[in-house]
């Protein structure tokens, strides 16, 4: 079957810079360039992203034709024969360079993208600097919009590469970021010109991630974080999530799909930080929490026949989803479930539980977090994140803001050795390492339902449940059958659980559309603001393309394989703080902590 | 005395048939080959500018897989010194429509749109009459084909082809990525014929007059006559219908002020022509094309003052979206400020050459790719007009 499609695919003969090539008809002169290990440079062009080719740096040179087409826009057709590196093309790209330098804010020493701007990269390429045309900067009236506690937009940086506002619609379906005016005053723009938070941005960072310049970029609380650890009156405790120990060797110059883990935990001690700790422990609490929410909010809506409960429950740990659904689905804000973040229940519980067994004060404990999400930024200055009576998490830090601080650190990152994480709080299950990719809540949620209603575990090889691991691109639905239930959950017997799990916030759109036409019978909704969930987080290391998000996918499931426990429900560390502290899932102090509720946004 | 004369003629303005769309009428019965095969002999070229064969661009259009097709009529008429289709459309719309109807006819459409410049809005309530009318004659020949009018908002880039589809799809007008062409993947994405609003009339008079006839006028390159928007400083500035392939020494003879220092042909985006090359230019496909924008100065005109003036226009009207245009034009403009103020050497001037060079290498749509013909020729011609 498989070779009869090849067949079936145009083969394309074409020649690029005198070697000849065939291709897949549909593909593109950049991509046939890229077989041949010819490297045209680009700006606009993502792997991610529908082709803008308005950039016009990847021109090439087609004999016969006068113009110099863009390679990213132009797909090879028969008998092209193409130059990539001609005098013609050669004079031009710089133009093209040179006239983007002109308009661009290059104060670059003091640009947090400096030495990773794409920008950058192309003018030491072209070997730019003699000053070509006018400086235009002055001229315009940027402005930098640092109103906003997770992102960053600054004008004068940015270069219309359309970037952000591709990715904020198509991968998003959002669309905070567009095109305002024309000509010389063209620039990316919101709502008639409102600040970032007061506009639809759910804060996802997936344009952050994307930005070729310092445009768009998060805010960073690096030197917050340094000054609490030198701070001798501050215990700072610092914890990380799932998604950061399989991408963070990235940001420090390894391979992608590299699991740092030890190195990682090394790295923050050596930093200085007091308490090495893992969110991964409060992604099993929040299994736990959540896990009973749904079994509580299912008997009521099946035994007690109970109209007001909703249904479907859906997953409330991403931040970028969490806004985006009071922006877009304000009327569906029932069905999420009440449960914190992990990363905020981590916060809460950092300045009470932790506090109270180490026999520190909440006001000399700073919490940090290492996220590989801007939106978990804004998520811990929300004003109902600080039940305890201080903040749940002082700042939080990208995953290549650690980067950065390892660097600063003068760490030689691939040759710490590994350490494990401190205890009380640092414990994990492989159920809570999977919830840094779509799906894996979904999965480890049923790994522990199913066992709590049925006394038996889930009838899947190895636990693995691979009906519900999310695919990039794809809404995924899953059913499981329930039988031989224990007598107390009876009601459940023979009921087929209904989940569904989406990532991308587009995808997520056509899922809460769905509930909200009732054309959708789901039971649990899994829902990921990011592409392929948080190891394609929008705080990732840069470049994050699909290649990449597969293969920290990939470590992602690795590591869940080799941790010796895989269930929430059995993490030990979990079990002493119900037994110590919170009493029992649901519970009053649970609710104080642990859960929170959701505000209604406009629109625009 | 007659050959020193222009060839005045009347095609596109003159009389209606007796019968309301004769020529439509008597066309539908003939078959798309014949009628193809007119238009390929008749030689017609497009009438906004760029003069693509109207015949191939029908042909590539008819034999597109789709089932639905559309026909558009660009009355965005936005290029400077331009309004001949304001004119045809309100004296002559009923040969628009049938030019518009016919092509329908041929490729398989059945709905037309004109995209009317936002600024002709006035022209509507005549417009929309008038489509009634059409509407009942089509109806009364059995022709399924329907035509409605979308009004532009004021950007010149939405004369642009594909920036016109965005626009009537209700998106940012922005030009699309070529190929693919609006032949495979115009409106929504359907095959879709656009051409000027000029260019139906004529397919209409070459369908009421037969391509022999047509073909008397012109030269080889350029068939046909064309509708002129002459302006600037001439005593008789108007709209005239001209035979194709005049030299342009007897177009200023017969327009100019007998000082005429320069001529710009086809509007901001076409070409500065110099009193000294007057004689061996020729207006048409062979030599200046145009839009229909013929602009004359005299000696009284500061050169750099009008080229500023195009360049500002461009600066505006670009989409903004593509480097070279974006910001190319903004370098043009400032560059030739820079250099008559003596902020940059007049040296400079051959690097901004060789920037509008490269802006109609690599620009993404025709504005941008435009920018440097009124740019190198005014800046080539009247060098020291731009330094001192």
């Amino acid at each position: 079957m498989k070779n009869t499609k090849i067949e079936t695919i145009k083969q394309i003969n074409l020649t690029i810079d005198g070697i000849q090539v065939s291709v897949d008809e549909g593909t593109t002169i950049l991509n046939a360039a890229r077989q041949l290990n010819i490297h045209i440079p680009t700006l606009c062009f993502h792997e991610d992203l529908c082709v803008a080719g308005n950039c016009r740096v990847c021109i090439v040179e087609q004999e016969k034709v006068k113009s110099l087409p863009a390679s990213c826009a132009t797909p090879a057709a028969e008998g092209m024969v193409i130059h990539t590196n001609s005098m013609k093309v050669r004079l031009a790209r710089k133009h093209i360079v040179e006239l983007l330098l002109s308009e661009h804010n290059a104060d670059c020493t003091k640009c947090y993208k400096n030495g990773i701007c794409e920008l950058q990269g192309l003018a030491s390429q072209m070997l730019t600097g003699d000053h070509m045309f006018l400086d235009l900067v002055p001229d315009h009236k940027y402005s930098i919009d640092m109103f906003n506690t997770a992102i960053i937009k600054d004008d004068s940086r940015c270069i219309r590469c359309q970037r952000c506002v591709r990715t904020c619609e198509e991968l998003q379906g959002v669309s905070a970021l567009g095109v305002a005016y024309r000509g010389n005053h063209m620039k990316i723009s919101t709502f008639y010109e409102h600040p970032l938070f007061e506009v639809v941005c759910t804060n996802c960072g997936q344009c952050v991630n994307r930005c070729p310049t310092g445009a768009l970029i998060e805010r960073n609380y690096i030197d917050q974080v340094w000054d609490a650890i030198y701070d001798p009156t501050k215990h700072v405790v610092v914890q990380t999530a799932p998604a950061v120990r399989i991408a963070l060797g990235e940001a420090l110059g390894m391979p992608p799909g590299k699991i740092v883990t030890g190195k990682m935990v090394t790295a923050l001690k050596r930093l200085g930080f007091d308490s090495v700790l893992d969110t991964d422990f409060t992604a099993d609490l929040t299994i736990i929490e959540e896990g009973n929410e749904l079994l509580t909010r299912l008997k009521k809506a099946l035994l007690d026949k109970d109209p007001n409960v909703s249904l479907p429950m859906a997953t409330s740990c991403s931040p970028g989803w969490i806004k985006f659904i009071e922006h877009t689905f304000p009327e569906l804000l029932g069905n999420l479930s009440t449960c914190k973040s992990p990363q905020q229940m981590f916060g809460a519980l950092v300045k009470t539980y932790y506090c109270q067994k180490r026999k520190l004060d909440a006001k000399n404990v700073v919490s940090v977090s290492i996220m590989p999400c801007t939106a978990k930024k804004f998520e811990a200055n929300r004003p109902e994140m600080r039940s305890s009576g201080y903040k749940d998490v002082d700042f939080v830090l990208t995953t290549r803001e650690l980067g950065i601080m390892i660097k600063q650190a003068g760490l030689d990152f691939e040759e710490l050795p590994e350490e494990h994480f401190d205890s009380l709080m640092g414990s994990s299950t492989g159920a809570a390492v999977i919830f840094g990719t779509t799906g894996g809540v979904m999965e480890a949620a049923i790994r522990t339902v199913y066992e709590v209603v049925t006394g038996r575990e889930i009838p899947f090889e190895g636990l693995n449940i691979t009906p519900v691991r999310g695919t990039e691109g794809e809404v995924r639905e899953a059913s499981l059958k329930i039988e031989k239930v224990k007598p107390e959950w009876s009601f459940l017997e023979g009921v087929e659980l209904k989940c569904v799990v989406a990532n991308g916030l587009a995808h997520a759109k056509k899922v809460m559309q769905d509930v909200k036409d009732g054309k959708a019978n789901y039971h649990f909704i899994e829902i990921m603001a990011c592409p392929g969930g948080c190891l394609g987080g929008g705080g990732q290391p840069i470049p994050t393309n699909k290649e990449i998000r597969t293969k920290r996918k990939e470590a992602i499931y690795e590591e869940d394989m080799g941790m010796s426990i895989r269930k929430s429900h059995e993490n030990p560390e979990v079990q002493l703080i119900y037994k110590e502290f919170l009493g029992h899932p649901l519970g009053h102090k649970s609710h104080e902590l642990l859960h929170t509720h959701y505000t209604p946004r406009k629109r625009y | 005395m007659s050959d020193t004369k222009l060839k005045r003629v009347d095609l596109i303005f003159g009389e209606y048939s007796n019968v309301k769309y004769k020529v439509l009428t008597d066309t539908i019965k003939r078959s798309n080959d014949e009628i193809l095969e007119d238009l390929l002999e008749s030689g017609l070229r497009g009438r906004g500018g760029a003069g693509f064969p109207t015949a191939m661009k029908w042909k590539f259009t008819a034999q597109a897989p789709g089932e639905e097709k559309f026909v558009v009529c660009n009355a965005d008429e936005g290029e400077p010194g331009t309004f001949k289709d304001r004119e045809i459309l309100s004296r002559v719309p009923r040969k628009v429509f049938s030019g518009m109807a016919i092509c329908g006819k041929v490729i398989g459409a059945k709905r037309g749109y004109i995209y009317l410049r936002g600024e002709y809005k006035f022209l509507l309530p005549e417009l929309n009459k008038e489509l009634e009318g059409y509407h009942e004659s089509a109806k009364a020949i059995g022709l399924d084909f329907s035509i409605e009018i979308r009004l532009g908002s004021g950007a010149y880039i939405c004369g642009e082809e594909s920036a016109l589809f965005e626009s009537m799809e209700g998106n940012r007008g922005e030009p699309r990525n070529k190929p693919p062409y609006p032949t495979t993947y115009g409106y929504l994405g359907k095959p879709t014929v656009i051409n000027n609003v000029e260019t139906f009339v004529n397919v209409m008079m070459i369908m009421r007059l037969g391509p022999i006839q047509f073909k008397l006028l012109g030269t080889t390159d350029s068939r046909g006559s064309k509708v002129f928007s002459v302006s600037g400083d001439t005593p008789i500035p108007g709209i005239y219908e001209l035979e194709l392939g005049m030299p342009l020494d007897r177009f200023v003879d017969e327009f100019g002020d007998g000082d005429t220092k320069a001529v710009q042909v086809g509007g901001a985006s076409g070409f500065c022509v110099p009193r000294k090359k007057f004689k061996d230019t020729v207006i048409g496909f062979e030599g200046v094309p145009t839009g229909g924008s013929m602009m004359l100065f005299n000696s009284s005109r500061s050169m750099f003052n009008v080229l500023h003036n195009y360049l500002e226009f461009f600066e505006e009207e670009s989409c903004g979206q593509c480097t070279p245009c974006r910001v190319g034009c903004q370098q043009l403009r400032k560059g030739i400020v820079a250099v008559k103020k003596g902020d940059k050497k007049f040296l400079y001037l051959d690097q901004l050459m060789k920037l509008s060079e490269s802006m109609k290498l690599t620009a993404k749509c025709g504005l941008g790719q435009s920018v440097a013909n009124s740019f190198s020729s005014i800046v080539y011609n009247f060098k020291e007009e731009m330094i001192y």
